[in-house]
């Protein structure tokens, strides 16, 4: 990318960005969650937005997870363009009530009615030592609700652009933002802005197998691919983007180029994302298969606060690295 | 209780131990505060200071047989209880020799053999388990209380108040405690709640409720005792309410931006430890040299606990799958 027309900015920039031009662009939209506003927002997303927008707009909220969802959910179907805050994805749980039983079932329920138009963006991830109540990767639970649209943010260009294109939905869209990239520089367009959130994106082209991954999985999947690049191995990388619906053509286009495939997610193994994808290329691209699927997810413990059992639990680059090698017998 | 009798067993006068666990804590909390900027300690760490008078006079009024369930910010309630130091701070740097085998870290504190159940860090999310551990204790005739502490900010979840419901229509013998120190993170009370004086809330339950000063171990003593009684003697739920404050930032990624250093400087002013300090000084009862050899002995318990911790080891990383179901916990 030419130089000029790019700038550094760390990740918390770029979705903070992202709610500052929302803001200014939709009176409708409003930010509502625990210590948005006073304190700056838990990972400091929203630092200074309180003063900027003013707390009709900003809103801190009391500890009522499903409260407040529930009162998005309601300012969503009455007009307004709520983007709800959840601190992390295991508080999420106290609202998933309103989440599965009202946001993805109104419109269903009303006969198509009652649409409901909010965006849920929620905080995960694993790797700064929060231990079992603070640091989970359960993209997977919600994925699997029919009624949400369900994002996964794994790159600063997606951190600035999903939510602009979210709040033009009609229909609950829920974003994973993952707190141990916050800190992270990347590059992004001058112009960044509004992305597409229908398909899946090829982040590297390659030839010899496909890594198909979302989430906290992207990077470590590029970096991945770096390595293996010294060692001959020339790897796709799709970052799958949008788990719930999955976008299918993406995926089976990059398993007819290069005939193998790795699902890598933090999220435990069994019953993830990667069972639903590994199930969906085996019924319709299996003859494009050179070799079984594999797969790497988290192991399943809750997440131990111990650094060197945290990072055991679920894979790292040199896994992947690994498990690549071991696929092609080049160990 | 942790306190070994043979520091303070010269003074006959009961406070003078309250005053040491409440140094003991302070110091454990500064102290695991600079192990954090070492890196020895990681994740969430919140710090009691300033609200030390609130678990000294609940805990040491409870017997036990009595259940105790925290928040994250338990290490005040733990040491008081009697998990020893070094098993908390072994805990909080990850090591298989911590009171959780270093699994959970500073927010997860357990010691099944004390009755000290956790160390739970979802906010009201040990609520409705204090109210079943209490109904448990009630259908078994034990005559054990459970007593749960938590902030202000969990009165506003609605497990507390399922849980305070559940209580008064179960009739269980449970203490409920609201720590309220003013903040939930970094929003203040009258952000988060339409009646700030959360005693109030209690008898649209049918509960009984009582406020303190939890700024003054000896006025926190008083109310627990009577709180315990009545819990225990009615076999009915009691929401003590203590008024209290913390010093330090919310967590160790907190920048404080939402309270003036002022606000800060005069409650400091109220700090519990100088204040119970002065009494026994007024009253003859300690005097300036043994504070000080106090405070080595605090110096000195809280070396040999960092000591501990250091001395401690990592649990193997083939052994990652324990503890996910009971079988393969040999
Ligand atoms: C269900 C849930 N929501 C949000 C959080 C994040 N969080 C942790 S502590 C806290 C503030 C709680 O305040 P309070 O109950 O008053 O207790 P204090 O920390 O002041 O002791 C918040 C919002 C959480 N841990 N659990």
């Amino acid at each position: 990318m030419d130089g000029n027309n790019t700038i550094k900015t760390t990740y918390r920039e770029a979705i903070k960005q992202a709610i500052r031009e929302a803001m200014k662009k939709d009176e409708r939209v409003f930010l509502m969650g625990e210590d948005v506003g006073r304190y700056g927002g838990a990972f400091a997303v929203s630092k200074g937005l309180l003063k900027e927008f003013g707390e009709d707009r900003i809103m801190d909220v009391p500890l009522s997870e499903s409260g407040f969802v529930g009162a998005g959910i309601g300012a969503s179907l009455n007009g307004m363009r709520p983007i709800v805050e959840v601190m992390t994805v295991n508080f999420s749980l106290l609202a998933m009530d309103q989440i599965v039983n009202n946001a993805a079932t109104l419109l269903h329920m009303s006969g198509g009615q009652l649409n409901v138009p909010i965006v849920i963006r929620i905080s995960c991830g694993i790797g700064r030592q929060l231990a079992a109540q603070h640091s989970h990767s359960w993209e997977p639970l919600f994925a699997h609700i029919p009624g949400l649209k369900v994002l996964s943010a794994g790159t600063h260009e997606d951190a600035r652009g999903m939510l602009l294109t979210a709040l033009q939905d009609p229909d609950p869209v829920i974003i994973f933002e993952y707190t141990f990239l916050l800190n992270k520089e990347g590059e992004l367009a001058a112009d960044a802005g509004a992305v597409n959130i229908t398909n899946a994106k090829v982040r590297r082209e390659g030839k010899d197998i496909s890594i198909i991954t979302y989430g906290a999985g992207v990077y470590k999947a590029l970096d991945a691919a770096v390595e293996l690049a010294g060692a001959g191995i020339d790897a796709e990388v799709v970052d799958v983007r949008v788990l719930r619906p999955l976008d299918n053509d993406t995926i089976f286009n990059s398993v007819r180029k290069t005939h193998r495939v790795l699902l890598v997610e933090e999220a435990w193994g069994a019953v993830n994302v990667s069972s639903e994808i590994s199930a969906r290329i085996t019924e319709n691209v299996f003859y494009e298969l050179d070799a079984p699927i594999q797969r790497l997810g988290g192991v399943e413990v809750p997440i131990p606060y111990p650094k060197h059992l945290e990072e055991a639990a679920v894979p790292q680059q040199n896994d992947i690295v690994n498990k690549v090698k071991k696929m092609l017998q080049h160990d | 209780m942790y306190v070994e009798n043979e520091k303070i067993s010269k003074y006959t006068d009961a406070r003078v131990k309250l005053l040491y666990q409440m140094m003991l804590i302070r110091r454990f909390e500064e102290k695991a505060a600079e192990l954090y900027s070492k890196e020895k300690i990681r994740g969430f760490l919140h710090l009691y200071v300033g609200e030390e008078a609130v678990a000294v006079g609940v805990i040491n009024s409870l017997s036990t047989d009595d259940n105790i369930l925290c928040t994250y910010r338990e290490h005040g309630h733990a040491l008081v209880r009697g998990i020893s130091p070094g098993a908390i701070m072994a805990e909080m740097y990850g090591k298989k020799e911590g009171c959780s085998m270093g699994r959970g870290g500073s927010m997860h504190l357990f010691d099944k053999k004390i009755k000290f159940f956790g160390g739970n860090a979802i906010v009201a999310g040990h609520l409705p388990v204090a109210v079943g551990m209490a109904l448990a204790a009630k259908k078994q005739k034990k005559n054990e209380i459970t007593c749960c502490f938590f902030g202000e900010g969990a009165a506003a979840e609605g497990e507390f108040h399922e849980a305070m419901n559940l209580a008064a229509l179960w009739q269980v013998p449970v203490l409920f405690v609201c720590e309220n120190n003013l903040y939930a993170m970094g929003t203040a009370i009258r952000y988060t709640h339409s009646v700030v004086e959360l005693e109030k809330k209690a008898p649209g339950y049918g509960i009984s409720a009582a406020t303190v000063d939890g700024m003054d171990v000896m006025a926190v003593e008083k109310a627990a005792k009577e709180a315990i009684e009545k819990v225990r003697t009615t076999v009915k739920p009691f929401f003590l309410v203590c008024n209290t404050y913390r010093f330090r930032a919310h967590s160790m990624f907190d920048a404080e931006l939402y309270r003036e250093k002022s606000e800060v400087e005069e409650w400091k002013k109220r700090d519990p430890i100088p204040k119970l300090q002065q009494s026994l000084f007024n009253e003859n009862i300690v005097e300036q040299r043994d504070i000080d050899e106090m405070n080595k002995k605090v110096e000195e318990e809280i070396q040999r606990a960092v000591d501990f911790a250091e001395a401690g080891t990592w649990e193997p990383v083939e052994e990652i799958t324990k503890f996910v179901y009971s079988e393969n916990n040999a």
